[in-house]
């Protein structure tokens, strides 16, 4: 079980570092073993980053990582070796994933040289094979090749088989199909499918609301850094009840149901803002809120369990947590 | 009719041969339609976009004839195209935040581009500012460099750009790919109202996302390995395609508001042929549940319906 807890990150911007840019702000979830939790935001709102720092690839500014209760944040040397044996990830460009210089099997040659430095080569043969086919990847077909010769869907597949050969229980997929074709994407999601049935656990990371709809158990929606909703898949796909969460679902083209009438011009690129008239869930949920006016900050995970499960923040969050979106 | 290609054959040269990008496409555009191009990467669908417009270096032309609102379109003269490029054809690409010159405030940058046309960008200056307001762009960008507009800006910027001079055919190539649900929705709607409000005649909108097209296309056109496999109205090629290609694609998308607790979709297996040397017949076949002896023969693009087309023997 991996665990976040109140994790944040920011950046340091501007001439010698002088501002900070916080990129995420106090994020809490877990991904559990059998499972896939969708990581579902627009660019730049961190999503990226919180993976990236699962994978311990940039430093966590607040807030605590654990796998199975032991905290991860600080850990290097052995003990990150450790940790990596458990949690592997995969990511967006497949073809920028290889050395176009090597075969595309020597990532395994690798793997094979920093974390079984002692095994038999029969011994590894049957390794590789069985973690190809884990993977629905035919081993003479991919082996020997360079990455030029094989297809995005395979060379994705090898990075997952990759993955594979330890025994994780975790793994961070990064964006992994936005750069398959449609014909092919579908049987890489489905794979993942298979790897939860076998007990790993799996964060999507995705802007496609569909794929995430499709393949996950819980669904984390981020906005600028923050947790909007979060829940099981059919409570915050159903009901959703933060009104961003309704923005990007109305948004994504459906194919046996039309947008509403076409407005023209582009407003919905600006910056978006909910309706004033919105009513936050979750400084409504606060003690006292209806005797004091002014709206409190954020405390805690910044979110309320408004259902079993289903977690909702605050409308708009100013940047010091006070309610933007609520008429003081 | 306003775009009619006849037989259009391009290929692309390279040391191990000719890449048949592009063999032999029969396909019309009508007046006020927006024509939706759907297939996988390698397709063809950005050759047949590009030749149309601009013939790369290492593009052959072969043969065929394309014709534009009753005027032969010289596609393979690359000097000739230019009294067409921008007036009568033009482009967004793909890219369209790198498209703008980083060197120039961008309303130099548009009156630069139009003296190459003879066109006074004084006088063009307030139709310029109309389009601005109408894409929720603030007048002064045009004082501005690129490097000062967001990436959704620049966009926008391009979209009235590329279609100032009311072109005939617009092609949008892969517009929407990059963008974030929100954006691409506000991107597409505005292709639409730039049809509605006449700004272009009509519209090639290239896209691997069938759920764009089936939002603001009137016709969709899939391709498969450098050939047409179908053509028909929207809702006929969402709701009752023909090609078994056209069927596995939009039966492997998966939806918002559908719940997948057991259903599992499948995607197609194997892999597009190489174009170097495609096998004779139909180019599916190698992939195809349905395929039988007839396949080795290639299948002709036959119209089923009004304004249906398909290329399967099964289907015929």
């Amino acid at each position: 079980m991996l665990t976040l807890d109140a994790v944040s990150k920011s950046y340091k911007v501007g001439t010698f570092g002088g501002k900070e840019l916080p990129a995420v702000q106090n994020v809490s979830f877990e991904v559990a073993p059998g499972e896939v939790v969708s990581l579902i935001g627009e660019s730049g709102s961190g999503k990226t980053t919180v993976g990236k720092m699962i994978l311990r690839l940039i430093g966590i500014s607040g807030g605590q990582i654990n796998l199975d209760g032991n905290d991860i944040s600080a850990i290097k040397g052995h003990d990150l070796k450790a940790y990596y044996r458990k949690v592997q990830g995969v990511f967006q460009d497949p073809f920028s994933s290889f050395n176009p210089m090597f075969k595309a099997d020597h990532v395994l040659g690798m793997m094979r040289d920093e974390y079984f430095a002692g095994i038999s080569a029969a011994d590894w043969t049957s390794k590789v094979e069985a973690s190809l086919q884990s993977v629905s990847l035919n081993p003479g077909q991919v082996l020997n090749k360079y990455p030029h010769q094989l297809s995005g869907g395979q060379l994705q597949r090898l990075l997952i088989a990759r993955a594979l050969l330890l025994d994780i229980e975790i793994l961070v997929a990064d964006e992994i199909i936005s750069m398959l074709d449609a014909s092919t994407r579908i049987d890489v999601v489905n794979l993942l499918g298979d790897l939860k049935a076998r007990g790993l656990g799996i964060l999507f990371i995705t802007h496609d609301l569909s794929l995430g709809n499709y393949i996950s158990e819980r669904t984390v929606i981020l906005r600028q850094g923050r947790i909007v909703e979060m829940g099981a898949t059919p409570g915050v796909f159903g009901r959703p009840l933060h009104p961003y969460t309704r923005m990007l679902i109305d948004s994504v083209p459906q194919i046996h149901q039309k947008w509403g009438q076409i407005e023209a011009g582009l407003d919905a690129t600006t910056v978006w803002a909910p309706a004033a008239t919105e009513p936050c869930l979750y400084h409504a949920a606060q003690p006292g809120s209806a005797t004091t006016a002014a709206p409190a900050g954020l405390t805690g995970s910044g979110l309320v369990e408004v259902e079993d499960g289903h977690f909702v923040g605050c409308v708009q969050p100013n940047a010091d947590g006070t309610c933007g979106g609520r008429p003081a | 009719m306003s775009l009619q290609v006849t037989d259009l054959r391009v290929y692309y040269r390279t040391l191990a041969g000719d890449v048949q990008a592009l063999d032999g496409v029969t396909f019309g555009v009508a007046d006020g339609e927006i024509m939706g191009l759907a297939g996988e990467s390698g397709c063809g669908k950005s050759t047949l976009g590009n030749s149309l417009i601009r013939f790369d270096p290492r593009m052959r032309y072969i043969e065929g004839h394309v014709e534009l609102d009753g005027l032969d379109l010289p596609i393979r003269d690359t000097n000739a195209m230019n009294d067409f490029r921008f007036s009568a054809v033009s482009v967004i690409p793909q890219y369209a935040m790198s498209a703008l010159n980083p060197t120039r405030k961008i309303g130099k940058m548009i009156g630069e581009l139009l003296a190459t046309k003879d066109i006074d960008y004084q006088k063009v200056r307030p139709e310029i500012e109309r389009r601005l307001d109408m894409v929720g762009l603030a007048r002064d960008v045009l004082t501005r460099y690129p490097i000062e507009l967001s990436g959704g800006m620049k966009q926008r910027m391009v979209m009235v750009l590329s279609t100032l001079l009311n072109p005939s055919l617009l092609i949008a190539d892969e517009i929407t790919s990059a963008l974030d649900v929100s954006t691409q929705k506000a991107v597409a709607q505005t292709l639409v109202s730039f049809r509605d409000h006449e700004f272009v005649n009509s519209m090639m909108v290239i896209t691997h996302d069938m759920s764009i097209l089936y939002q603001i296309a009137d016709s969709i056109t899939v391709m498969y390995a450098g050939k047409l496999a179908e053509k028909a109205p929207t809702s006929v090629i969402i709701n009752s395609p023909r090609h078994p290609y056209s069927q596995m694609l939009i039966a492997s998308l998966p939806e918002v508001g559908v719940r997948y607790a057991d259903k599992h979709l499948t995607g197609i297996p194997g892999n597009p042929p190489s174009l170097l040397n495609p096998p004779g017949g139909c180019r599916f076949r190698a992939r195809c549940p349905l395929a039988f002896e007839k396949c080795l023969e290639e299948p002709p693009f036959i119209e089923l319906a009004p304004g249906h087309s398909v290329a399967c023997w099964k289907a015929v």
